[in-house]
């Protein structure tokens, strides 16, 4: 079984590293070069000259790619072009943690409800519950993030009364409730956007186990229904779930970018946004390959999942 | 009761007749034709309104796109009134107008953009399954990487490098979409070429022409409809949020998305939410109606090819 | 006589109930009883009904199908009447169920052990340590190597026989009063078929337990049943015991399954009159393999050092247990696999290992059928262009001259003219294999390659291909390679014989030769272990496989 994980680990490196480039190559193309932007109007031929020595640019792009890489691991990110002389670190740690809040308090609460609300869907497939939340979720599966949003408002600030439609200030010194209504909006609706693709995906992954030739042998043996599905059905349907669990996560990265702009809300999402519109590519090629890399480690999970669930593997001949 | 029991030590022989022949029993005959449910006629319902305003929505609109209904009236965010029946948004323009003009604009770049991915996806995809081990695996490896960037980040990436227009618009979304549609008639031309029908047509001394178009494609197409449905959502999805984030279509056009970004301000004041919840439910609504539709024709393709291959 | 009544069906009547609501018979008034100690064989082909009826008797009905009339009474309990809970209490408890697939019905995540016990346990006869010693009793009385510890293994982890006689612990494991048995030996290899057979009738008889047994296999059933209920579409058509109706059928039904089962010939019925001068095909020390690099020096070598010949107009029988190869030589000789040493004439003329290399003139003269016409053939195509893609494509055929050819290569199968316009989907499992089987004709070719072509039919309608291979062959005057596993269909088929086992020709000759007496040993258990069409067959034949078992193990190849 270590082969297939040392395989997979590596292929998700390796997929990382060609990311790097893709994302190295496509900043590059920005019109206008690091030492341009940095002396705007003020530039001569000869200050642009050796302000391009300085940071490199004047290297062959392969040579700069290697730099960039070296010091990235080392988490030398390099300094923003757009806001004076601060370092890419120091935006990114302003607004991280406004970032991982919401995303990992949308993993805590949505993915084990949806994870439940799918598996019951699954053990009662055709009942009314059933049809009820396979439609439910058929609808906001296909609606953009900004109308659940806007439901969200609707319903959350203008019927309950509850928060504002704008998430402003820090968290700091607030208290409890202040905290849930700085952050209900957002969580929400993030919950709500992956909720519909999970619940779907789950109650997929359970029916599929629950319709194998082994699930209809453990009832013909007489065994009573929660065990079939405790113990025969869900060993068998965990693999696929957290592979489900992990693909939904990843999508929360692309999710969190559109609902921080809707809620103004300052994360690394919209520092991301911020980033494309004053052409600060080198914030963009750090907040890229952080993002890029968070995707591909969850798919890696979700991949390493699907192959540490298979007895097969892990209990070789 | 009694009869039976006695019965059950006898030799007992069914009644027959020389005709009769015992062929051999047909098998259970395929599931009906193609039926659309409820939800999937409310579907097509929703989905033909909107191709018919994203066709003659601007012909039909009260006013041009940026025509101002009330020029004397400075207020913004006006509530629906006779005249403006959705009310106006953040710069008095007539909202229902610039609906029906977003729905051409929207509607036609993420169609343009879904029929690119496709194009590329399918040919490469198709062309990678039957193509030699080490063709396959460099295309594989390289949309595996572009599978790995999340879709609105490569979309921000290359909007800011090229500028947002159309065009650019259209090809982005293209480029972007067509990893997923690669790996998918990948997948679809992988199963099929193992069949024993095409290794049949190979064993004959077909070509590769004859077993692309005549034993793979009419096999992989079905369930590659119904996939293009899905993807045109996502990619009116993607297409909204990047006009959302204000790197899509560009003002004064309308679009959908970024009428939502344009009017976010009416959520803060709390003034009126119909200049957001309009484009947001457009979107919505045709969405959901061609995932109804989809859902419907899914099912029924899922189930057919099971049973047939 | 008066034995007790463990089940009873009367007047069973199962319908499927389709997508639309309308509803469609399967199972249609049927009535029998199973007795204390006894074992009632349900026969029939697929679309029998038999699965359905067998698993009634578990108070079971597969999704989609519905009990519309009738009872079945296990003990003089109703078991329509009884609702989950009280099922579940007789499930496993009082009756238990074999499936026809022992890799399907283990749940790949538990250990053996867990699911031999588990139901004994939960309907509380036996505590866990006493369902354990019980569960090795079972191992060791079922031929399972290591009884000790075999239950402490994964599914996966043993072999597909083994896994067969664990499923017949797994049912046997709460004492049951009444087994159905599905098929439990149709996806084994014959000498392993015969293994398991034993083996259940060993336990069955031991433990005085009744059996309901499904199959299709009319010789399988002599040798276990005590009674025969024969079935065609839902409807009983002949029951009596296993005796009177194997050795006196009366309905014309039985009476043609019978005769697809054909006897092993001693001296096989000869067409000695097609056979011509010369070879169409030899094959000269051959050796091919798979992984690496395939045409020098591949990492898995299947077949080593084969020499065979095919005289033009006979037919060449290859026969084998899976993995002997028997498949891999098919694809040698159509190319699909290049062999990496020895070489393939055709007409005296070398053959390129590599398809692609080979021109489409000789494409044409070797045709391969494959076994599943379910995929074989594409379902996209009606059957017009199916058989007319090969006139096009070798002989130049357009138009109306195709159309012509196309509704001659259909009379020549026997199917009607109307299939031309038809989809595969349209037509059954035999009819789909003789389309099959046009195919092949049309390119008018000198060798059929057919791979294990009537193995995937119902008996009857596999006779009947055979049946027309033979009208076929004396017609046409094609040679055939003819791979089966089956001993019985190729030896009233061939005109030789090849014996192939782990990779090499073990044996080879006239069906005379090698049938009687066979020389090899493999050749000897291959033939002893092809069960025959009567009662007590199975306990005389235990002494010569085993001779043959033991000479094969002592490496007497020769």
């Amino acid at each position: 079984m270590f082969p297939i994980l040392i395989k997979k680990i590596g292929a998700g490196l390796l997929t990382t590293l060609g990311v790097s480039i893709v994302i190295f190559v496509g900043t590059n193309l920005l019109p206008g070069d690091a030492a341009q932007i940095r002396l705007g109007q003020a530039s001569t031929e000869d200050s642009l000259r050796a302000l391009r020595e300085e940071l490199g640019l004047n290297l062959p792009l392969y040579q700069q790619y290697f730099r960039w890489l070296f010091n990235f691991v080392q988490g030398d990110f390099g300094t923003s072009l757009a806001s004076g002389n601060v370092t890419i670190a120091q935006l990114i740690s302003d607004r991280y943690e406004n970032t991982l809040i919401v995303s990992s308090l949308t993993a805590m609460i949505g993915v084990p409800i949806s994870v439940g609300l799918g598996i019951i869907a699954a053990m009662f497939p055709g009942t009314l519950y059933d049809r009820i939340l396979t439609l439910g979720s058929v609808t906001l599966v296909a609606a953009p993030e900004f109308f659940t949003a806007t439901l969200m408002v609707l319903f959350v600030v203008f019927f309950l009364g509850i928060g504002n439609a704008v998430v402003v200030g820090s968290i700091e010194d607030k208290n409890l409730v202040e905290l849930i209504t700085h952050f209900i909006l957002p969580i929400t609706t993030l919950c709500l956007v992956i909720a519909a693709q999970l619940i779907r995906m789950t109650r997929a992954a359970v029916l599929n186990v629950m319709s194998s030739p082994y699930i209809e042998m453990a009832i013909l043996k007489g065994i009573p229904r929660r065990r079939v599905v405790m113990r025969h059905a869900l060993l068998n349907a965990i693999g696929p779930i957290v592979n489900v669990v992990a693909i939904n996560l990843a999508y929360v990265v692309t999710g969190v970018i559109v609902i921080e702009v809707y809620f103004g809300y300052s994360g690394l999402a919209t520092l991301i946004v911020q980033g494309v519109q004053t052409r600060d590519y080198i914030l963009i090629q750090t907040l890229g390959m952080i993002f890029c890399a968070t995707y591909v480690i969850l798919m890696m999970i979700a991949d390493l999942s699907s192959i540490l669930s298979n007895p097969r593997l892990r209990h070789p001949k | 009761m009694s009869k039976l029991k006695k019965n059950e030590d006898e030799h007992y022989v069914a009644p027959f007749s020389a005709e009769v022949s015992f062929d051999e029993l047909q098998d259970a005959p395929p599931s009906g034709k193609f039926r659309l449910s409820f939800t999937g006629k409310i579907g097509v319902v929703v989905m033909v309104f909107w191709m018919f305003v994203a066709l003659f929505g601007q012909f039909l609109a009260p006013f041009e796109e940026n025509d101002l209904p009330f020029p004397d009236d400075y207020s913004e965010f006006q509530k629906p009134r006779p005249g403006a029946w959705l009310g106006t948004d953040v710069d008095d323009r007539d909202i229902l107008s610039r609906v029906m003009y977003g729905a051409g604009r929207t509607i036609g770049i993420s169609l343009a953009g879904v029929i690119i991915a496709y194009v590329i996806g399918v040919t490469l995809g198709i062309g990678s399954s039957i193509a030699g081990t080490r063709i396959d695996l460099a295309l594989t490896q390289f949309f595996n990487i572009m599978l790995a960037i999340p879709t609105i980040m490569f979309g921000l990436v290359v909007v800011a490098a090229l500028g947002s227009s159309i065009p650019v618009l259209i090809i982005t979304a293209g480029t972007i979409f067509s990893p997923v549609v690669f790996r998918l008639s990948r997948a679809l031309g992988m199963d099929i070429m193992v069949m024993d029908f095409v290794e049949a047509a190979k064993v004959r001394g077909e070509g590769y022409r004859w077993i692309i178009f005549k034993e793979i494609w009419p096999n992989a197409a079905m369930p590659l409809i119904s996939d293009f449905g899905l993807r045109f959502i996502y990619v009116i999805l993607f297409v909204s949020s990047l006009s959302f984030l204000g790197l899509g279509v560009q003002p004064p056009m309308a679009d959908w998305g970024s009428m939502v970004r344009e009017n976010l301000g009416a959520l803060q004041y709390g003034e009126s939410v119909i200049p957001i919840l309009a484009p947001a439910i457009a979107i919505a609504s045709l969405t959901v109606g061609i995932n109804l539709i989809v859902d419907d024709v899914s099912a029924h393709a899922g189930g057919k090819l099971s049973g047939r291959l | 006589m008066d034995k007790k009544v463990v089940f009873e069906a009367s007047n069973l009547c199962i319908n499927a109930v389709r997508d639309d609501g309308s509803e469609l018979p399967i199972v249609k008034e049927v009535n029998f009883q199973v007795r204390e100690g006894e074992v009632v064989a349900l026969i029939g082909e697929s679309g029998s009904g038999k699965t359905t009826i067998a698993l009634s008797a578990l108070g079971y009905c597969k999704p989609g199908l519905k009990i519309s009339e009738g009872s079945t009474l296990l003990f003089d309990q109703d078991l329509s009447a009884m609702n989950i809970e009280e099922l579940r209490q007789i499930r496993g408890e009082k009756v238990a169920y074999l499936a026809q697939s022992a890799i399907a019905t283990f749940n790949p995540a538990l250990k053996i052990n867990e699911q031999v016990t588990e139901s004994a346990v939960i309907h509380g006869s036996k505590t866990q340590p006493e369902a354990d010693s019980f569960a090795k009793g079972l191992y060791g009385a079922l031929d399972l190597p290591d009884p000790d510890n075999i239950g402490t293994r994964y599914p996966h982890q043993v072999s597909g026989g083994q896994l067969q006689r664990l499923m017949a612990a797994m049912a046997l494991c709460g004492e049951p009063s009444l087994l159905v048995l599905d098929e439990p030996t149709t996806a084994l290899d014959v000498t392993t078929q015969i293994e398991v057979l034993k083996a259940f009738k060993k336990v069955i008889r031991e433990r005085g337990a009744a059996a309901i047994y499904v199959t299709h296999d009319l010789a399988v059933v002599a040798q276990i049943a005590d009674r025969i209920v024969v079935l065609y579409n839902g409807d009983i058509q002949e029951k009596g015991s296993a005796n009177a109706v194997i050795s006196k059928p009366r309905h014309p039904y039985t009476r043609r399954l019978m005769q697809a089962v054909r006897p092993l010939p001693a001296a096989g019925k000869k067409d000695k009159e097609n056979k011509q001068p010369g070879n169409v095909i030899e094959i000269n020390g051959v050796s091919a393999g798979y992984g690496g690099d395939v045409t020098s020096n591949p990492k898995e070598v299947i077949l080593k050092d084969i020499n065979l010949q095919l005289a033009r107009g006979e037919v060449l029988g290859i026969i084998g247990e899976s993995g002997s190869g028997k498949s891999t030589l098919a694809r040698v000789i159509a190319g699909l696999l290049p062999s990496f040493k020895g070489d393939i004439l055709l007409d005296d003329q070398k053959l390129q290992p590599r398809l692609e290399d080979r021109p489409r003139s000789e494409l044409r003269k070797i045709q391969f059928v494959y076994q599943m016409a379910d995929t074989a053939i594409n379902p996209k195509q009606t059957i017009g262009n199916i058989l007319g893609r090969p006139l096009e494509f070798y002989l130049n055929m357009y138009g109306s001259k195709r159309k012509d050819r196309v509704l001659e290569l259909l009379e020549m199968v026997e199917l009607p003219k109307e299939f031309y316009t038809r989809y595969p989907h349209e037509l059954s499992g035999g009819q789909k294999q003789r389309i099959n089987l046009a195919r092949a004709l049309a390119a008018e070719p000198e060798v059929l390659l057919c791979d294990e072509v009537t193995s995937a039919l119902d008996s009857i309608v596999g006779a009947n291909v055979i049946e027309l291979l033979r009208g076929l062959r004396k017609n046409l005057g094609v040679s055939f390679v003819f791979i089966s596993h089956d001993l019985s269909t190729v030896s009233a088929f061939a005109d030789t014989i090849a014996v192939m086992y782990k990779g090499i020709i073990a044996e080879t000759g006239t069906v005379h030769q090698v049938l009687s007496p066979p020389s090899h040993p493999y050749t000897d258990l291959l033939i002893s272990s092809v069960p025959e069409l009567r009662v007590g067959w199975l306990e005389e034949a235990d002494r010569n496989i085993q001779e043959a078992k033991n000479k094969l193990e002592q490496g007497n190849l020769t």
